[in-house]
């Protein structure tokens, strides 16, 4: 991990395999989407509403790494100062943030014909709310401060602190009676989607894996670049500041 | 001991003790925390009339009645220990038939009988096509909710299987 941690290094490989990225992401959410609109059969109760859930899931799944990843770079940015650390944190939130929207937004059009309700106030979706709040807080600190380096260390600690939610969001639906389904996937007798819808899903999920693979390192590429423009200008003015006259 | 070694076991203390501190708080709001309470909790704990609550459970086959008016809904919500009935006025969900689960919010009256004033289907974790369905119920093979037959009925009034928008008011 220490050998990518260098952002020299990072850009060189960032450059290399982002061309190879983006076309596995138009490839995947070609088929992807493919399989949930026109190749999958329409649910026994929820009819043709169903395929909300090829983008719900997907979504909800990348919110929930991408603050798993924010958590990770922030917990590394604080204990060993990796210089990229940081870029990352900064990079992820907005992803994040996005995601967590649309997941939101997914779910509250599938609740209206499905539950009778765009919104209740039940564990899941309150928690899941919570986690959209914990993004727009990280980037707002970010900001907040004069010192960038202050502005990071407290978004770093709020990011660690958001943590929690994460196992909360994910068990929610199993410690306390919810108006959202639980799991379906991730259950103990395997499964309870059927192969049909199961594989449309899974492919949705790898090409919104790779998406955010593709998006996190191009918003860090970005990052960097501006950084060492900044680091640039602060040199040239420093030059000018001390040539005598 | 390096700083950074220090730095580590500072987090991760921090985290543990965060942790234990939540797990404490959502333990303690256990009750408060639940969208709905069961049919059985109702009956051992009759709550008092006009408090708003949420009670949630399946609609027990064959309890689903239209009253005279065209538009009250009588029905059963069971856990299969205890039942609660439920009259309901206005339209039902999409998803709302005999054997599915549904929350109803509403208050209980003077006689011990529940108003509702919202009733919000509860989908389930199953996801099938409707000729896998069709077949598992031909077999024998199907299993709904917390164990209960499947009943084809379908409630007068509710749309079927069409999905698509939502005929709630």
């Amino acid at each position: 991990m220490h050998r990518f941690a260098n952002p020299g290094r990072f850009l060189r490989l960032a450059n290399r395999i982002q061309p190879w990225l983006k076309a596995l992401t138009a490839l995947g959410f070609l088929l992807g989407l493919y399989l949930a609109l026109i190749g999958s059969p329409p649910d026994y109760q929820q009819g043709e509403t169903v395929r909300i859930m090829y983008i719900h899931v997907p979504s909800a799944w990348m919110a929930l790494l991408a603050y798993l990843i924010l958590g990770l770079a922030s917990a590394s940015a604080l204990i060993w100062r990796h210089p990229l650390a940081d870029i990352a944190a900064e990079a992820i939130s907005p992803i994040g943030a996005a995601f967590t929207l649309l997941a939101l937004i997914t779910g509250s059009l599938w609740g209206k014909p499905m539950w009778g309700t765009y919104w209740v106030w039940d564990a899941r979706l309150t928690s899941f709310l919570l986690l959209f709040f914990l993004y727009l807080g990280h980037m707002a600190l970010l900001g907040a401060f004069d010192d960038r380096g202050r502005g990071q260390r407290s978004a770093a600690v709020l990011a660690l602190v958001g943590l929690i939610n994460l196992p909360i969001i994910k068990y929610s639906v199993d410690w306390w009676n919810t108006l959202h389904q639980p799991a379906s996937i991730a259950r103990m007798d395997g499964p309870s989607i059927d192969p049909s819808m199961l594989w449309p899903l899974f492919t949705m999920a790898a090409a919104f894996h790779v998406f955010l693979l593709a998006v996190l390192i191009e918003r860090m590429r970005t990052l960097l670049l501006e950084a060492k423009l900044r680091n640039q200008r602060l040199a040239a003015f420093d030059r000018v500041q001390t040539e005598p006259f | 001991m390096k700083r950074k070694t220090l730095r580590l076991y500072l987090v991760l203390i921090s985290l543990g003790l965060l942790g234990t501190a939540t797990a404490l708080v959502l333990n303690a709001f256990d009750r408060e925390l639940v969208f709905f309470f069961s049919p059985s909790e109702i009956a051992a704990e009759q709550p008092a009339p006009g408090r708003i609550i949420r009670l949630g459970g399946l609609v027990e086959t064959g309890s689903v009645t239209k009253l005279g008016d065209g538009a009250t809904f009588s029905f059963r919500i069971t856990d299969l220990k205890a039942s609660t009935s439920i009259a309901y006025r206005g339209v039902l969900p999409d998803l709302f038939r005999e054997g599915q689960g549904v929350v109803v919010q509403g208050t209980f009256n003077e006689s011990g009988n529940f108003v509702a004033s919202e009733v919000l289907a509860k989908h389930d974790e199953n996801y099938l096509p409707p000729e896998v369905a069709k077949a598992l119920k031909a077999s024998g093979r199907w299993q709904e909710g917390a164990g209960t037959a499947a009943s084809p009925a379908i409630v007068p009034g509710a749309s079927s299987d069409t999905g698509g928008e939502g005929n709630s008011p």
